[in-house]
């Protein structure tokens, strides 16, 4: 179960990019996040895994006071959560494979790094979850050489190296095209129901929120405008959300 | 703008700026004494000309030589009552002037006989009535045909009139046996060799040593390091206590270490015998991977086992340098020609000694400092307010002491002061002050930047440090450790690692910050992010950046030599002192065959690496 309590995020520049967000997330939920550009998505799952350090407010997981971790228990909390990418964040240079295991530096002692050694079982577990995604045979490519939708491919990969109990993914799909758009969020969607890993999603198009996600939260100007089932928003909300001047297609 | 109306003042700007522009060049050509009427000069042109055919003619190739000098009298201005001149000795080369008198200035007919066949050299006027006179003038080079015999025409040169008899001296050589190589090419080989190397050391040293440096100098890694002001303070007391200790017990391991090294056999069975074990203990006090969370008596134990194999492998490096300088000798000893490989070695264990110690310093301060610094961590995590604001005043204010204090000993030492209120109370009292005010005016938890301050030292120690050139650094080195290519390498190195450490740092900034985001996403620590998300982004600069250092080492290291910095530099100075061109000739054709070959050997790597 994950607790949002009044979280705020001002940025140096004075930007508020979160005004007092609250809302909860029961564990195994696929929760799609949705908002404008600007809107705060990113912010908002950053602060989830303090890649962004929120100015107020409070953030519970499993009972764990995530705002107010030290940086070692950060590392334990972060490697127990999965994060994709919209721009897939893969090290370019680097061979598939390694980006992979990159998921397991959570659990991997410093140390080791040193001589960039992964123990044996991990890169087995890497190539177990590049067949998971269905790109095995690519493993010893450098990652810049995939295409966009095996790129992301890799990150979920990656994502699910860390045993994650959570995944968030930051418009996963929004540099893809629709029909690799599906393919990636079946896998969420794999993920999150037969390993129970609750999803938190941040979505661009309605139709694969209404067809992938359990809840929705909409946000707008940092603000919770939003927070039901998809299929609850009406035209009004879809004004409240998206803003007066939005045309609803399709 | 709008109308184009011409304005007077516009006129007297530009005229008043070309005015401007003409003193100011006007006074560049005065300050750099640039003047054509010297190149002009007839003196300049002679000794223009003698030095470009020595420089076309570099000291590389000699033969044995037959050296036939003979000399024929003249009179310059013709006596009264005519010229007998003695019968030429005919039996030996000999040559014939005629007429055998004329004025200062004009032509005379030399003809020469008997010499060998295919011989050349230069004819000369002989001033003074002095047949053995080692002064010559002229520069006229004569070539004898195939029965020895030439003919020439030789002008008298102006101003030695003279009533006595002068001369004229053929001195005509020819190579005879096969051609070697000169003292010149054997010491400009020598030198070369050494000033390729000097660049090979100096670019190693100071690229090993700019990485590390690159990384605190890049604002995109250091902008997030922030700690609270507690573990500041203790990681800050944390670096000079532990430098202390690891210089202290490291000098013990050393007099365990020392009357052991003598004995090369239990050398080499010590060498042997810990790469194996250190390993083990290593894989057992530090598990790659690690699900739960040890107990407290397990972490005791795996501390305890870590700290004895770091003891233990500071042992073995202390025997491996033993055994490379025992074993060094022995085998300089046995090697003969390649003796050198031995004394190489013999250098290295020698290197290894010195370096020893500052390892040990370096890694005690490094693990003391982050050690109480998390424990600062927490204390200030844990600890409620006041607790912590207290241990903030005092740790604080100590901290502040400590550095200023250190930096005021450092100041003593240099300039010998000998007033402790300036180099130590002083200091000690400002550092104090300093960390007290800091400790009063920050929230007790908060973390401070410390990432940006460290950054910002870092960059400005560098720019200042590269702004001196490494011509000056060398000079300064010189002083230090003497003439010689160690000054060389320490003033190349140094100035290497500071012009390397801001390029590479540039590069670590212009990284693309998403996978940096995704890999601390997984939990990894700031070094695993380091070694995996900005390592691998920077591999094919820094190499590119290396390679372009390495060219510029080699021009450096050819010329470091002027101030005594080793190199072919010292060689090709003395030459042009000594007037001895051809040799310079050898020197600078060398120099220039090396850099173009180092050019296009680092080309070529970098097109093919990047
Ligand atoms: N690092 C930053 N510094 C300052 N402002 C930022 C930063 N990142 C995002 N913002 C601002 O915060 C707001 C929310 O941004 P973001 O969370 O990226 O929205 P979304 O992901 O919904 O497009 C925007 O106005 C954006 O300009
Ligand atoms: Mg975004």
């Amino acid at each position: 179960m994950l607790q949002v309590k009044n979280l705020t995020k001002i940025y140096d520049g004075g930007v508020k990019a979160l005004d007092n967000v609250s809302f909860e997330v029961p564990k195994g939920q696929f929760l799609a996040v949705i908002g404008l550009s600007g809107s705060g998505k990113s912010t908002l799952l950053r602060c989830i895994n303090r890649l962004i350090d929120p100015t107020e407010g409070q953030i519970l997981w499993d009972g764990e006071d995530v705002t107010a971790a030290s940086p070692e228990e950060m590392r334990r909390i972060r490697r127990k959560i999965g994060m994709v990418f919209q721009h897939f964040n893969l090290v370019h240079r680097s061979k598939v494979i390694t980006n992979v295991l990159a998921g397991r530096l959570g659990y991997i002692n410093p140390a080791w790094s040193f001589l960039n050694r992964f123990p044996k079982a991990d890169v087995e577990k890497a190539i177990k979850q590049l067949q998971r995604v269905g790109i095995a045979e690519k493993a010893n490519q450098r990652a810049d050489e995939l295409s966009g939708g095996q790129q992301q491919r890799v990150g979920i990969a990656r994502a699910l190296m860390q045993d994650p109990h959570m995944i968030l993914a930051d418009e996963p799909v929004a540099s893809l095209d629709p029909v690799l758009a599906h393919s990636i969020m079946k896998h969420l969607e794999e993920i999150n129901k037969s390993d129970g890993v609750t999803v938190l999603c941040s979505l661009h198009f309605l139709d694969l929120v209404h067809r992938y996600a359990d809840r929705v939260i909409a946000l707008n100007q940092g603000q919770l405008v939003y927070e039901g089932l998809p299929k609850d928003i009406d035209d009004k909300k879809f004004k409240d959300i998206y803003g007066r001047d939005a045309e609803r297609v399709g | 703008m709008k109308n184009k109306k011409t304005s007077p003042w516009k006129s007297i700007r530009l005229g008043f700026i070309i005015l401007l522009i003409f003193v100011i060049y006007a006074y560049g050509f005065d300050v750099t004494a640039v003047t054509l009427e010297e190149l002009k000069s007839e003196t300049r042109q002679e000794s223009l000309t003698r030095v470009t055919r020595a420089l076309a003619k570099p000291e590389i190739i000699e033969y044995e030589q037959t050296v036939e000098v003979v000399n024929a009298p003249v009179y310059v201005s013709c006596p009264q009552g005519g010229v007998t001149l003695p019968e030429p000795d005919t039996s030996g080369p000999y040559i014939v002037v005629s007429p055998a008198c004329a004025e200062a200035g004009e032509p005379v007919t030399v003809q020469g006989f008997n010499f060998a066949p295919n011989t050349e050299g230069p004819l000369r006027f002989i001033p003074g009535n002095d047949p053995a006179n080692i002064v010559e003038l002229g520069r006229d080079n004569v070539r004898t045909d195939g029965d020895g015999n030439f003919v020439a025409e030789f002008t008298l040169p102006k101003g030695r009139a003279s009533d006595d008899v002068q001369y004229i001296r053929a001195t005509l050589s020819a190579n005879v046996g096969t051609p070697r190589f000169t003292q010149t090419a054997k010491d400009t080989w020598n030198k070369i060799i050494e000033t390729v190397f000097l660049a090979l050391l100096a670019t190693t040293v100071g690229t090993i040593l700019a990485i590390p440096i690159s990384f605190i100098a890049a604002r995109n890694l250091m902008k997030s390091v922030r700690s609270p002001l507690t573990s500041i303070a203790f990681s800050t007391l944390g670096w000079p206590v532990g430098m202390a200790l690891g210089i202290y017990i490291v000098g013990l391991v050393g007099d365990f270490s020392g009357p052991l090294t003598g004995n090369l056999l239990l050398n080499i069975v010590i060498v042997g015998v810990l790469p194996v074990a250190i390993p083990v203990a290593i894989r057992w006090s530090l598990p790659q991977e690690e699900i739960s969370t040890p107990g407290p008596a397990l972490r005791t134990g795996r501390m305890a086992v870590i700290l004895l194999t770091v003891l233990v492998s500071f042992f073995g490096l202390y025997q491996l340098s033993g055994l490379f300088r025992n074993g060094g000798l022995v085998l300089e000893n046995i090697l003969g020609a390649w003796g050198f490989l031995g004394s190489f070695l013999f250098q290295l264990g020698d290197i290894l000694g010195v370096l020893i110690p500052v390892t040990a310093a370096l890694a005690a301060g490094g693990a003391l400092s982050s050690f109480l610094g998390r424990i600062g961590q927490r204390a200030a995590e844990k600890l409620p307010a006041a607790t912590v604001k207290l241990l903030n005043l005092i740790f604080s204010a100590l901290a502040g002491a400590t550095v200023l204090g250190l930096i005021g000993w450092l100041v003593e030492w240099l300039y010998q002061i000998g007033r402790p209120e300036f180099t130590l109370w002083g200091p000690v009292t400002v550092g104090a002050a300093l960390g007290l005010l800091l400790a009063v005016f920050s929230k007790a938890k908060d973390s401070l930047p410390i990432g940006l301050v460290i950054y910002t030292v870092t960059r400005t120690i560098l720019n200042t440090l590269r702004s001196v050139e490494a011509l000056v650094m060398a000079i300064v080195f010189v002083i230090a450790v003497g003439i010689g290519p160690f000054a060389g390498v320490m003033a190349l190195g140094l100035h290497t690692i500071v012009s390397l450490a801001k390029l590479y740092s540039e590069q670590v900034e212009s990284i693309q910050a998403g996978p940096l985001e995704a890999v601390q996403a997984t939990g990894a620590n700031r070094l695993q992010t380091i070694i995996y998300a900005v390592v691998p982004q920077i591999v094919p600069p820094y190499i590119s950046y290396t390679m372009y250092r390495w060219d510029i080492n080699v021009r450096m290291s050819t010329i470091i030599g002027f101030v005594g910095g080793g190199g072919i530099g010292f060689l090709l100075q003395q030459n042009i002192n000594l007037l001895n061109y051809r040799a310079a000739s050898a020197q600078m054709i060398a120099i220039a065959v090396v850099v173009s070959i180092m050019d296009y050997v680092s080309s070529a790597l970098r097109e093919k690496v990047v």
